[in-house]
């Protein structure tokens, strides 16, 4: 019942800071900060307590009750490693964005923090979810709100960022909605059971082709979340558009949607037709790495930059699901985790800065370090986390997907190697353009205050806790990640040279 | 005929008694307030009469009316629909018109043919009912004499369904001279596995012009976005439900007890109609900046969604049409009900501008508009959402792909419309120089209350709905 009471709570949450609006924004901020806090510790119980109720396996805890019983849809739930590491990536994420916004946002205040909660209770019911109509329900649910918060609160091109977005999400989750109900009546006419349960769905035995469309189908959906290339317009366009905490929410937590779902649903599902197109995958995956390094040196809008940056580091993430091994696929989880923060935190920097000088676009800056040293400081970190610097989680991520898909194919990985090299050109150029070089006339700014100085020091212990100790999320991945392997390999045509983890000595995981 | 009969009929009965009892008062003496709770009394009676002879369900009356289950579901439907245009008319009317009173007769007289057309099995009784339905909606429709707007949509509505009604005749007429019969029942005898002659294909195609008209499908559209933007709000939202809804129903009906899903041609025909419905629905609404017109636009749309889930056949599809044809009532009902409240005195709310800023100027209102649109485009939380996964599940069960993947394709479409009425909610301040939003009365708003309840509920817990509609439409394939 705790999970159900996770995602009831941010919705109540949501409501309850819409209502509380008329007692002054205060009254809502506190109040979301309150909820979040709320799933925080419920999350925190689940990790001190598995194994409570029905949990079995690598299932922490589950929930399940009937929901449409005429089609076998049930509430199901369910907790595992890698949805835990998501949900606390959601809560953390959650936490920061509703505290960035605390002075950018002043309009509104009760219906954006409602938007944001929903949002976030959408989100943790997509990494929740083990039943496909209800991740579906969750898929969508979380649309609706997103697209408020752009619509509304975003910068000046913002209704057509928004209608944008909802459109290429909406489009090819209905997509998604055909592959799923047709994965429903594949597995119900081969087994008599009708059901859209994940865990009886796992193992349908289907022909090559059908197996390629559905997948095919669920890719989409999936590669437009994440994005991959050709299907990452929206992305500049939203995450520009969109208010802080709306990138914030949008990089850090809806791109992770994507990448999950092709670990938990795409190779999980259909493992043989996921291997046969795994090359196609890669290709794409190094084709949006390089693509998106190099768009984002191109731009003079700094958010629009940090966007571009997503769409290369996600491509990392799509490699290492598709290298179909241990060490590539621990290391997309971890890049998941990494990638949320530290573009998390350049957005917040980001909206911070164009608070103080109501600009974006860097050939108006220059010099900001005299000025804003602290800023400076800790903008310079993220850019470093984002190039790839060891130390930070970035790094690990990169070198585990890297790694990984040296065993799977070493021209796309030399190829991908590359991406980081262009990372590092535009990471510094974020910091030589603005921070460096002649200094323009600002009026007064201020450098950045307790409560930005208290959100970017979380931030900082989590992407520095990452890049030297990443061993317990290893440890919680594995037995997800072992899963989704050990399904691989029991098809008959399985590689074996190509199937490892990373052992639970934990060698292997800090390199 | 016998007294069973004479009971199995007493919710057509009673409709019919109160609409010469409403007409009596009326003579006597003239009190909207009063009418309009004997209106609401006929149909809560009607329903609650459907409760007792669906006991000894299923019935054939004559050989006219059937009274199974599937027509008593569709009877409760269109009395709940009606009950509900009854409250939006009575706030509608009282702001607009002099003569209030001879309306209620008419929409009762309205809900009568449409419950006919759910019961029919003969083509008589098809007949019959489609022209209550047609001949009452004419009044309805031009009910506001002094508006120049609803005269032309009445007397359009007028003269293109009299041509679509002699078609249907025609058709009839032509396919009894090939089967020998106007019972549906006999007619799946006669229609058995053989190829059809040139004759009934005419016949058949004709009755498809009747039909297609009432349901407002393309290439028989024409007539809607003038109709919906002429009539009052109220009498649109009850052309965009009851009438189109019951003669789906009847189209439902028809075509799975007489066997027509037998002939491919047929089945190459509705699938045209379907694709073109969608397109042409969708693609035009994008061009409309009048929100009655964007609703009718979209109707259309609607309707091509419906024909995939009709072309996919089987239970499935039977119980996907009923269960999306009541979340398209709950919606459009919705949708109409916000147009209907905030209609003033000078005019009726329907330009795109009129919605500026509603939801800081009336978050209540504006909140139950957009969660119809959602429900219309098909959002999870609403019922619209839980209706489209049906459909897709109907055709996906049924391999009818290329009309899935159309229907998808139009969803997306769909989306831009409805958000474009959607960010004109958000967009601009509270400030001046809106639209003055009249103020509410009590019954619009309590059948708005009551919608939006059902708008969510049957978005998440479509469970007891389902089971109901499976059962209902047992009666249909057995």
């Amino acid at each position: 019942m705790i999970l159900a009471w996770m995602i009831i709570i941010l919705l109540l949450g949501g409501v309850g800071a819409w209502a509380a609006n008329r007692f002054g924004a205060l009254w809502s901020r506190s109040l979301s900060l309150v909820a979040l806090a709320i799933d925080l510790a419920l999350a925190l119980v689940v990790v001190a307590s598995p194994n409570r109720e029905s949990g079995t396996g690598r299932w922490l805890v589950q929930l399940n009750y009937n929901w449409i019983p005429q089609f076998g849809i049930s509430f199901h739930l369910g907790l595992d490693g890698l949805s835990l590491l998501l949900v606390f990536l959601t809560l953390f994420l959650g936490l920061i964005s509703v505290l960035c916004s605390w002075n950018e946002v002043r309009e509104h205040v009760g219906f954006f923090h409602f938007n944001l909660l929903w949002i976030l209770s959408g989100i943790i019911g997509v990494f929740l979810a083990l039943d496909l109509f209800l991740f579906y329900f969750f898929w969508e649910l979380m649309l609706v709100p997103m697209y408020f918060l752009i619509g509304i609160w975003g910068h000046e091109n913002r209704i057509y960022a928004a209608i944008k977005f909802f459109l290429f999400t909406q489009a090819s989750g209905l997509l998604m909605l055909i592959a799923i109900v047709g994965l429903y009546f594949v597995h119900g006419r081969a087994t008599g059971i009708y059901t859209f349960d994940y865990l009886q769905l796992l193992g349908t035995s289907m022909s090559p082709a059908v197996a390629m469309w559905l997948m095919l189908g669920f890719f989409i959906a999936f590669a437009v979340k994440l994005p991959a290339i050709p299907f990452h317009s929206w992305l500049p366009d939203a995450h520009t558009e969109a208010p802080t905490a709306g990138s914030v929410i949008l990089a850090g937590l809806l791109l992770k949607t994507g990448a999950y779902g092709l670990l938990r649903f795409v190779v999980p599902l259909f493992p043989d037709a996921a291997r046969v197109f795994a090359p196609v995958a890669m290709v794409i995956a190094v084709i949006g790495i390089l693509y998106g390094a190099m768009l984002a040196f191109a731009q003079t809008d700094l958010k629009r930059l940090v966007a571009y940056t997503s769409i290369s580091h996600m491509g990392f993430v799509l490699l290492g699901v598709f290298a179909l091994n241990g060490l590539a696929m621990q290391g997309a989880v971890i890049q998941i985790l990494c990638h949320g923060i530290s573009t998390g935190a350049l957005f917040v920097l980001v909206g911070a800065l164009d608070e103080r000088i109501h600009t974006r676009n860097l050939d108006q800056m220059g010099g900001l370090w005299a000025v804003v040293p602290r800023m400076g400081g800790v903008t310079m970190l993220f850019a470093l986390a984002s190039l790839g610097l060891p130390g930070l989680g970035n790094f690990v991520g990169e070198f585990l997907v890297l790694f990984g898909s040296y065993r799977v194919n070493i021209p796309l990985t030399v190829l991908a190697t590359v991406g980081i090299i262009f990372a590092t050109v535009y990471s510094l150029w974020i910091i030589q353009r603005a921070f460096h070089g002649p200094m323009r006339e600002y009026p007064k700014l201020r450098d950045l205050s307790p409560r930005e100085v208290g959100i970017t020091a979380l931030l900082i212990a989590a992407i520095v806790w990452l890049g030297f100790a990443p061993q317990p999320v290893f440890n919680t991945a594995r037995p997800s990640v072992e899963s989704v392997i050990q399904n691989l390999s029991e098809q008959p045509q399985s590689n074996p040279a190509v199937v490892g983890t990373l052992g639970s000595s934990g060698q292997g995981g800090t390199p | 005929m016998t007294a069973a009969d004479l009971i199995a009929l007493s919710p057509l009965a009673a409709l019919g008694v109160s609409t010469v009892l409403i007409m009596l008062i009326v003579a006597w003496k003239r009190n909207h307030t009063l009418t309009v709770a004997m209106t609401l009394f006929a149909n809560v009676a009607a329903s609650a009469l459907l409760f007792m002879i669906l006991r000894q369900a299923p019935r054939q009356v004559t050989t006219l009316l059937i009274m199974d289950g599937y027509s008593l579901f569709y009877m409760g439907l269109i009395f709940a629909a009606s009950l509900v245009v009854t409250l939006l008319s009575y706030s509608y009317l009282e702001r607009h018109s002099e003569q209030r009173e001879e309306f209620y007769i008419v929409l009762l007289l309205a809900t009568l043919g449409a419950t006919v057309l759910v019961a029919s099995t003969h083509f008589v009784s098809f007949f019959l009912g489609l022209e209550i339905l047609s001949v009452s909606l004419y009044a309805l429709i031009a009910y506001q004499r002094t508006s120049e707007r609803s005269m032309e949509a009445g007397v359009k509505y007028l003269i293109l369904a009299a041509a679509s009604s002699a078609f249907l005749l025609f058709g009839m007429a032509l396919t009894y001279a090939e089967l020998g019969t106007m019972e549906i029942a006999r007619m799946s005898l006669r229609i058995g596995g053989e190829a059809p002659s040139i004759l009934l294909l005419t016949g058949l195609a004709m009755i498809v012009v009747g039909v297609g008209f009432k349901l407002a499908v393309v290439p028989f559209h024409m007539w809607t976005p003038d109709v919906y933007e002429g009539a009052p709000a109220p009498v649109t939202a009850f052309i965009a439900t009851v009438s189109k809804g019951g003669m789906f129903a009847l189209l439902l009906r028809y075509s799975y007890q007489a066997g027509l899903s037998n002939y491919g041609s047929l089945f190459l025909l509705f699938a045209i109609i379907a694709v073109a419905s969608m397109f042409a629905g969708n693609l035009l609404a994008l061009l409309q900046t009048n929100v009655k017109r964007i609703l009718a636009y979209s109707s259309i749309a609607h309707l091509g969604y419906l024909l995939v889930a009709f072309l996919a056949g089987g239970s499935t599809g039977a119980a996907a049409v009923t269960y999306y044809l009541v979340a398209y009532f709950v919606t459009m009902l919705c949708a109409f009900g916000v147009v209907t409240l905030l209609s003033g005195e000078a005019r009726e709310a329907e330009a795109m501008s009129d919605y500026d800023g509603l939801f800081w100027r009336r978050p209540g209102v504006a909140l139950v508009f957009a969660a119809a649109l959602l429900s219309l485009a098909g959002i999870p939380l609403t019922a619209g959402f839980v209706g489209k996964f049906y459909i897709i599940a109907a055709g996906v069960g049924s391999a009818l792909w290329w009309l899935v993947v159309i229907l998808v394709v139009n969803s997306a479409i769909g989306l831009f419309y409805y958000l474009r009425i959607i960010v004109a909610m958000y967009k601009g301040a509270s400030s001046e120089g809106h639209y003055v939003v009249p103020s509410f009365s009590v019954t619009g708003t309590i059948a708005l209350a009551v919608l939006m309840v059902l708008l969510f509920w049957l978005g998440l817990y479509p469970a007891p709905l389902i089971r109901t509609i499976q059962s209902s439409v047992a009666s249909l394939i057995s």
